[in-house]
């Protein structure tokens, strides 16, 4: 068990890993091309990259799930073979995944010791517990080790999963994304144990794909693209976020979007006095109402789990619930699902592998998904094929859906391409209102921008959008209006929001006045 | 030296085929080397059986006599399948729809003496409607309250089992025999050889009209399935079934009436087996067609036409399969089958690599 072994100054020169000419290739492409890239101990180097650009592959490798066709990894100067996740983490490496890996109904403590081949046979767990308390406060981090995992805010499993990699002995963390899923001020929070762990002489590898946040974490940022490294080791001080869009994308990256003036016009959605309940029979929308105008993006900031997705399931008809929904006049709350399709409600759904597409059906049987029942396509009981055909062939010109042919199974495609083949069947439709749930979770930054155009034009053209998004940048951008939602209901309306506003939008999303003294340490994420 | 899995994107069509041709060969050399194991001829063996199955138009006639009930229940297994609906109960369902059919001349349901093409079309509503009530209930208990249907299905096989029995031992027993008194002509599926007076080349050939059925099933579905916006509605259904809820369709009410057209599609298996060669009812009308139909939807993978020929393929298997042994050889290269076209999927979703790992060479950990 590797406690902290005196912390040595964070400019030091030793290397805590290094990866030397990684070559990682798969059916057809070339992940890792000859990647070289280095940490120091004591340091947070960035890994930037868009998806599919490598950074997944280069960091599975040093955690050992991946084993390189060419190559070397060496720790603290000495070649290793890493076989397996175990190896990695005898050789002090260990990763903190996007997804956690805890068990809910267990304790922090117990979860700690997954994976661990003790205890041997008695379980004492007041000792782990004491242990896990003796290195977590040396380090600097906040865990309650007799805490149940289901307990823990999502920002609390993250620490908790850092603890076990550091109980384990990783002395170098590879954190994939990991504020992917928190709001500004547990990211803040997390930054701050981040350089808690630094000090402590641990070494971070910090995977992302957002600029502002690599940019005020990283001591070095390395950049990756098509799998190879097109920046190696810059310091935060001599760049620009433009600097490294560029490198990332490989053309300049346009940031701030031309918003034409839109007057909003008449009212499309009206949602009033709505509650529902969730998967699992507990109250998620305690009385909601808000309304969209025609041409007009609202913006949905919450914190993922305060009634957000409900609400998107509520107006798309796919949850029941108690109140009214009103598209242009029609009330659909009670309605199937196909009401709110004839009503002009398009969907962009959270999850778009789950609820947006059908993974192993052609792109044609995807386009059509939502308007089969619409000639010409149909044709009393039969399809049409060539019509669906044709149709299909359209949207992919227009919307740029790059796939080998129209009958390939969509789960093939990539995350971006599965994205646009949605967004290109619900605004096809020429929808009233447009419900957008995430639509640029886990894209890159080219593919981001594109969907963002997308749905300035869908404006432009006189729809209703309602944007529910956890990226609050992306709200800033795009929302004429923003609601903030906490624990099922609107707590906060911002109109015309700026980046002024973000602090008070993110001390809202985490509850109001009384949540932490966070408001200055939220800067960090602007 | 290893060697490695990798999954593969997308399989092209031919390799389908391929595979499955080469599961069939597989399992029969399986079936040979078992069968030289315990002292036999293989090659004799499977000579012998190709002989009686299709040596002549007599046997032909007959290995499709045999194919017919299995191709109705094959096809009421694919298309339930096709939902991801694992109907194990097609046997049940072929038990009523027979059961069904055989009530209206039994109970009498038609008096006697109505011509056959009233009594027929009767029989055949009969079959159907009994064989989609059997099914309705595992369809409900799914749609409803989301009961494993693989437990209902098949549990209620040995329900209609009982259920049979209880009116062929009991209130339709033919004189305290375990079978029924024979149906009236009328109540008989017309067969070849009855036009022997006309075509004296079809006598003694007993293929009969539930082939036509049989045939004609399979076109409408696979009409249905290809061209039509429910077969849309169903791949959508089976591929994912909540992308399907977002697309606005009720998958409850799918989920109903795809059990019921199923369990009609074996109750008229059933209708077609008693009408068309039993001529009564028994306890023993079925040798496990409908357990036999689960392989048959699976050799097909699902497709109607491709039903239609696994079956022929099960059909003579199981009608000169007897000339070597009445039961045991047969039934084990029809499990041996199943298993090789189960396993054959693996190379369907993986590619098999065979190399000398990189690492190999490289030194050791430190």
């Amino acid at each position: 068990m590797a406690g902290p072994q005196g912390t040595q100054p964070r400019t030091s020169t030793p290397l805590a890993i290094e990866a030397v000419g990684i070559v990682k290739s798969f059916p057809g492409v070339i992940a890792n091309d000859h990647v070289d890239f280095d940490l120091r101990v004591g340091e947070i180097h960035a890994l930037l990259g868009e998806n599919g650009a490598g950074k997944s592959t280069l960091m599975n490798v040093l955690a050992g799930l991946y084993r390189p066709d060419e190559g070397e990894i060496r720790v603290g100067g000495e070649p290793v073979q890493l076989r397996s996740p175990r190896d990695a983490i005898a050789a002090g490496i260990g990763m903190v995944h996007q997804h956690f890996a805890l068990v809910p109904s267990q304790t922090v403590a117990e979860n700690v010791l997954l994976g661990l081949d003790r205890p041997r046979f008695r379980l004492d767990l007041k000792r782990t517990e004491a242990e896990i308390m003796s290195l977590a406060t040396d380090i600097g981090l906040r865990v309650e080790p007799s805490a149940r995992i289901w307990q823990l805010s999502i920002g609390e499993q993250q620490r908790v999963e850092i603890v076990k990699m550091l109980f384990h002995g990783a002395r170098i963390l590879i954190l994939d994304e990991p504020t992917a899923v928190l709001a500004p001020q547990e990211t803040a929070e997390l930054f701050e144990n981040l350089r808690a762990l630094t000090d402590a002489a641990r070494s971070i590898i910090f995977i992302s794909h957002k600029l502002g946040e690599v940019l005020s974490i990283a001591d070095r940022i390395t950049v990756m693209r098509a799998g190879k490294v097109t920046a190696a080791g810059l310091e935060p001080e001599g760049v620009t976020r433009a600097d490294l869009a560029r490198r990332m994308v490989g053309r300049p990256v346009l940031e701030s979007l031309e918003r034409t003036k839109v007057e909003p016009g008449a009212v499309v959605l009206s949602v009033e006095d709505v509650t529902a309940l969730n998967d699992r029979g507990l109250p998620a929308l305690r009385g909601v109402s808000l309304q969209v105008h025609a041409g007009e993006i609202v913006g949905i900031a919450a914190v993922a789990g305060n009634g957000q997705s409900e609400l998107a399931q509520v107006i798309t008809g796919l949850r029941a619930c108690t109140g009214r929904v009103v598209v242009d006049g029609r009330d659909i709350a009670a309605g199937p699902v196909r009401a709110a399709i004839e009503s002009g409600v398009g969907h962009v759904p959270e999850d778009r592998a789950g609820v947006g597409s059908a993974p192993n059906l052609s792109l044609i049987d995807n386009l059509i998904m939502r308007r089969f029942r619409q000639q010409p396509i149909t044709r009393g009981p039969f399809l049409d094929a060539s019509a669906a055909r044709s149709k299909a062939q359209t949207l992919q010109g227009a919307y740029e859906i790059s796939a080998p042919t129209l009958d390939t199974p969509v789960r093939i495609l990539s995350g971006g391409n599965l994205q646009r083949l949605i967004l290109a069947r619900e605004i096809d439709a020429a929808p009233r209102l447009l419900v957008a749930v995430q639509p640029t979770r886990g894209l890159d930054v080219g593919a981001i921008e594109g969907i963002h155009q997308l749905l300035l034009d869908l404006r432009e053209q006189g729809a209703a959008i309602l944007l529910i998004s956890e990226e609050l940048e992306e709200l800033l951008a795009l929302a004429d209006r923003i609601l903030v939602m906490y624990e099922g209901q609107v707590t906060t309306a911002v109109e015309r929001p700026s980046a002024a506003d973000i602090d008070a939008i993110g001390l809202h999303m985490m509850g109001g006045e009384g949540a932490d003294s966070a408001i200055d340490r939220a800067s960090t994420v602007g | 030296m290893i060697v490695r899995l990798e999954p593969r994107a997308t399989a092209p069509r031919w390799l389908q085929a391929a595979l499955t041709l080469a599961a069939i060969v597989v399992a029969l050399a399986i079936g040979a080397v078992i069968l030289a194991f315990v002292g036999g001829d293989p090659v004799r063996a499977y000579l012998h059986i190709f002989d009686a199955a299709f040596g002549d138009i007599g046997v032909l006639s007959d290995t499709l006599v045999k194919a017919t009930p299995l191709i109705l229940t094959g096809l009421a297994c694919a298309l339930a399948f096709r939902m991801r609906l694992w109907n194990i109960g097609a046997e049940g369902q072929f038990l009523l729809g027979a059961w069904g059919a055989g009530a209206i001349v039994l109970v009498p349901i038609l008096p006697a003496g109505m011509p056959a093409f009233v009594v027929i079309p009767a029989m055949m509503v009969a079959g159907a409607l009994a064989g989609g009530a059997w099914a309705f209930i595992p369809g409900i208990l799914k749609a409803r309250l989301g009961v494993n249907e693989i437990i209902t299905t098949l549990m209620l096989n040995y329900i209609a089992l009982a259920w049979l029995q209880f009116w062929v031992f009991g209130p339709w027993s033919e004189g305290g025999f375990q079978q029924t008194g024979p149906f009236p002509r009328e109540a008989w599926l017309p067969r070849l050889t009855d036009f022997a007076a006309q075509i004296p080349v079809l006598a003694g050939l007993t293929t009969h009209l539930g082939l036509v059925f049989a045939l004609v099933a399979t076109a409408i579905m696979s009409v249905v399935l290809s061209r039509t916006r429910w077969g849309y509605e169903m791949r959508l259904i089976g591929d994912n079934a909540r992308a399907a809820r977002y697309a606005g369709i009720n998958v409850a009410k799918y989920v109903i009436v795809v059990f019921v057209i199923s369990g009609a599609l074996a109750g008229l298996a059933g209708m077609s087996e008693v009408s068309g060669v039993v001529h009564r009812l028994q306890d023993r009308i079925s040798p496990g067609y409908g357990f036999t139909a689960i392989i048959i939807a699976y050799l097909a993978r699902l497709g109607p036409w491709r039903v239609v020929l696994a079956s022929i393929l099960f059909g003579a298997l199981i009608l000169a399969g007897r000339e070597i042994q009445p039961s045991g050889v047969p039934a084990m290269i029809q499990g041996i089958i199943l298993f090789c076209l189960i396993a054959s999927d693996v190379l369907l979703r993986y590619r098999v690599r065979v190399g000398r790992p990189a690492e190999a060479t490289a030194t050791a950990p430190t």
